[in-house]
């Protein structure tokens, strides 16, 4: 076997590197960023030994590029980033979800805008990776709390991507990256990889009519494959000047997502039976809340957590759901992102304790928060 | 129960390092829970350095360390800022080598650690491994056979010898200290 295996000290980033493998990664493009660095190190030293390619790249426009590139060569691709080069990424980020090319990109998160605090950890680009590039679309962001979810979510967002045929978003933040834990890798991954067309055909654009997942061709086959950004039809082919062709390729983006949603998402949830108080968190900061909860419950407050694991698409129903019958509360390492969705599903305003600056809520301050909302 | 534990000191001290080999003691060799964390500045070498472990039976969730049951120091400007963080109770072990006043609070545990290596090695690089092998027998944290483990396959090859000599003096230094 490839990747590694058995109990280990690691570190998230590295988890993240063998879970690529284990997911059959092999090709990495990227250009090395704080507090992502790590991936792309191991990376290098990994994937030439697994048959791999591993490539720096100019900048990260470079990199997204060359790993859009590489999928339509018919080889698994990621790339890892943090902010300042997520930001430099989208226009193809949109290119990616337009061509629905499999991808995965990691990003890291560190405190912005800019080039901000580049140790520090924050969730500040949560909803740029849902809505950073230009048009309608839909894409998956995943959000790992531990080195063992860097590991296994890292696997689950190659098995996404290639599923939905969309770009999957691991949108970890600096303290899960670099954390250490104990992790236990399994021998075998379940892997999934997007099922080519049928010989001769020329439709890859064309929708399965129930998933509306097109099957996927690559080059290199014999077949004339023409992949464009440009609107295009069910052969590939650019349509740019048809309203029916560009209304119905651009909403089965989106819906192939919104109607998979169920499928697709994945959440946590503690304590949430007879919760009075519902914390809705993820990443680092979930792990805070759940030891606030438990010392919530200690001190008599009904309380809950609501753990996102998926992001994107977000768990409209059971969030509108919890929002009838207990009181939510929102905690991110940003000013209120993941908030505005919560208050969108809840249809009224939420009470939010922000932190930003590069510090982990406590539980402390969030049992404090909670208690003086009575 | 929860333990703390803070190393701080320069970059290039190998305090990460020591984080991290702890945290393997603990969590592989131990069969306790470790979680390791660390912050340090955009700098390679010479900036501020910090690494944190945070050891339990149980489960671990907030990850960071707030108050230190133990906090390993190797510099005198480390010593200062974090002295505020520490309890009555926190142990502190630092490199009096480095560090020519004690600690205002907690309870000091003198280890020239820095000149033992010198001395004794001929490389300043273990310094971080003696203060280890005097964390081990000054507070119990993890074992002696895990620590041992963990060092071993933490260094690079062909360090071992020298890694290893130089935790068995940071036993010594622990242990002489526990006695006096």
């Amino acid at each position: 076997m490839s990747h590694m295996q058995g109990v280990r000290f690691l570190q998230g980033n590295i988890a993240c590197a063998e879970g690529a493998i284990a997911a059959g990664c092999r090709f990495f493009a990227g250009y090395p960023i704080t507090p992502s660095t790590e991936v792309a190190e191991w990376l290098a030293q990994r994937l030439p030994k697994v048959g791999g390619v591993f490539i720096q790249m100019e900048d990260e426009i470079g990199s997204i590029s060359a790993i859009i590139g590489a999928r339509w060569a018919g080889v698994k691709a990621m790339t890892a980033t943090s902010g300042p080069g997520f930001s430099l990424m989208m226009e193809n980020i949109g290119f990616a979800a337009m061509t629905e090319t499999p991808i995965v990109v990691v990003n890291i998160q560190r405190s912005g805008p800019s080039t901000g605090q580049p140790t520090m950890p924050a969730s500040g680009d949560v909803m740029q990776s849902r809505y950073g590039s230009h048009g309608d679309y839909a894409v998956i962001s995943l959000s790992p709390n531990s080195v063992q979810e860097m590991f296994d979510l890292t696997v689950e967002a190659f098995n996404l991507s290639e599923r939905y045929r969309v770009p999957v978003f691991l949108m970890a933040d600096e303290i899960v990256g670099h954390m250490r834990e104990r992790v236990v890798l399994p021998e075998k991954v379940e892997t999934f990889t997007a099922p080519l067309s049928r010989k001769g055909s020329k439709y890859y654009f064309k929708p399965d009519p129930r998933t509306l997942v097109p099957k996927m061709q690559v080059f290199g086959k014999g077949y004339n494959v023409h992949v464009t950004g440009l609107t295009h039809d069910e052969r590939g082919y650019p349509a740019t000047n048809d309203a029916r062709v560009h209304f119905k390729l651009v909403r089965r983006l989106v819906e192939k997502i919104e109607r998979n949603a169920d499928e697709i998402i994945r959440v946590e949830e503690h304590y949430l039976d007879d919760a009075e108080v519902v914390l809705v968190a993820y990443g680092a900061v979930s792990r805070s809340a759940l030891a606030a909860v438990r010392e919530l419950r200690r001190r008599g407050t009904k309380a809950g957590l609501l753990r996102l694991i998926t992001l994107f698409p977000f768990p409209e129903k059971l969030v509108a759901k919890l929002a009838r019958r207990a009181k939510l509360v929102v905690l991110e390492m940003n000013l209120g992102q993941i908030l505005r969705e919560v208050e969108r599903c809840s249809k009224r305003r939420v009470p939010f304790l922000p932190k930003l600056g590069g510090e982990l809520h406590t539980p402390r301050e969030i049992v404090r928060f909670v208690e003086a909302l009575k | 129960m929860r333990v703390e534990v803070r190393f701080s000191g320069f970059g290039g001290q190998g305090i990460v390092t020591a984080g991290i080999i702890l945290g393997r003691a603990a969590s592989i060799h131990d069969g306790k829970q470790a979680v390791q964390t660390q912050s340090y500045g955009p700098e390679a070498r010479g900036g501020a350095s910090r690494s944190e472990v945070v050891i339990s039976d149980r489960e671990i969730l907030y990850p960071k360390v707030l108050r230190p049951d133990i906090f390993v120091v190797m510099s005198g400007e480390a010593m200062q800022k974090y002295l505020r963080d520490l309890k009555k109770s926190s142990i502190v072990i630092y490199d009096s080598s480095l560090i020519k006043t004690p600690p205002a609070r907690g309870k000091p545990y003198p280890v020239p650690a820095t000149l033992l290596a010198k001395r004794e090695i001929g490389k300043t690089i273990v310094a971080n491994i003696i203060l280890l092998g005097a964390l081990t027998t000054i507070t119990g944290v993890v074992s002696r056979e895990a620590m041992e483990k963990a060092v071993l396959e933490s260094v690079p090859r062909g360090t071992e010898e020298m890694n290893k000599k130089a935790l068995h003096i940071g036993f010594s230094e622990g242990e002489r200290l526990v006695k006096s």
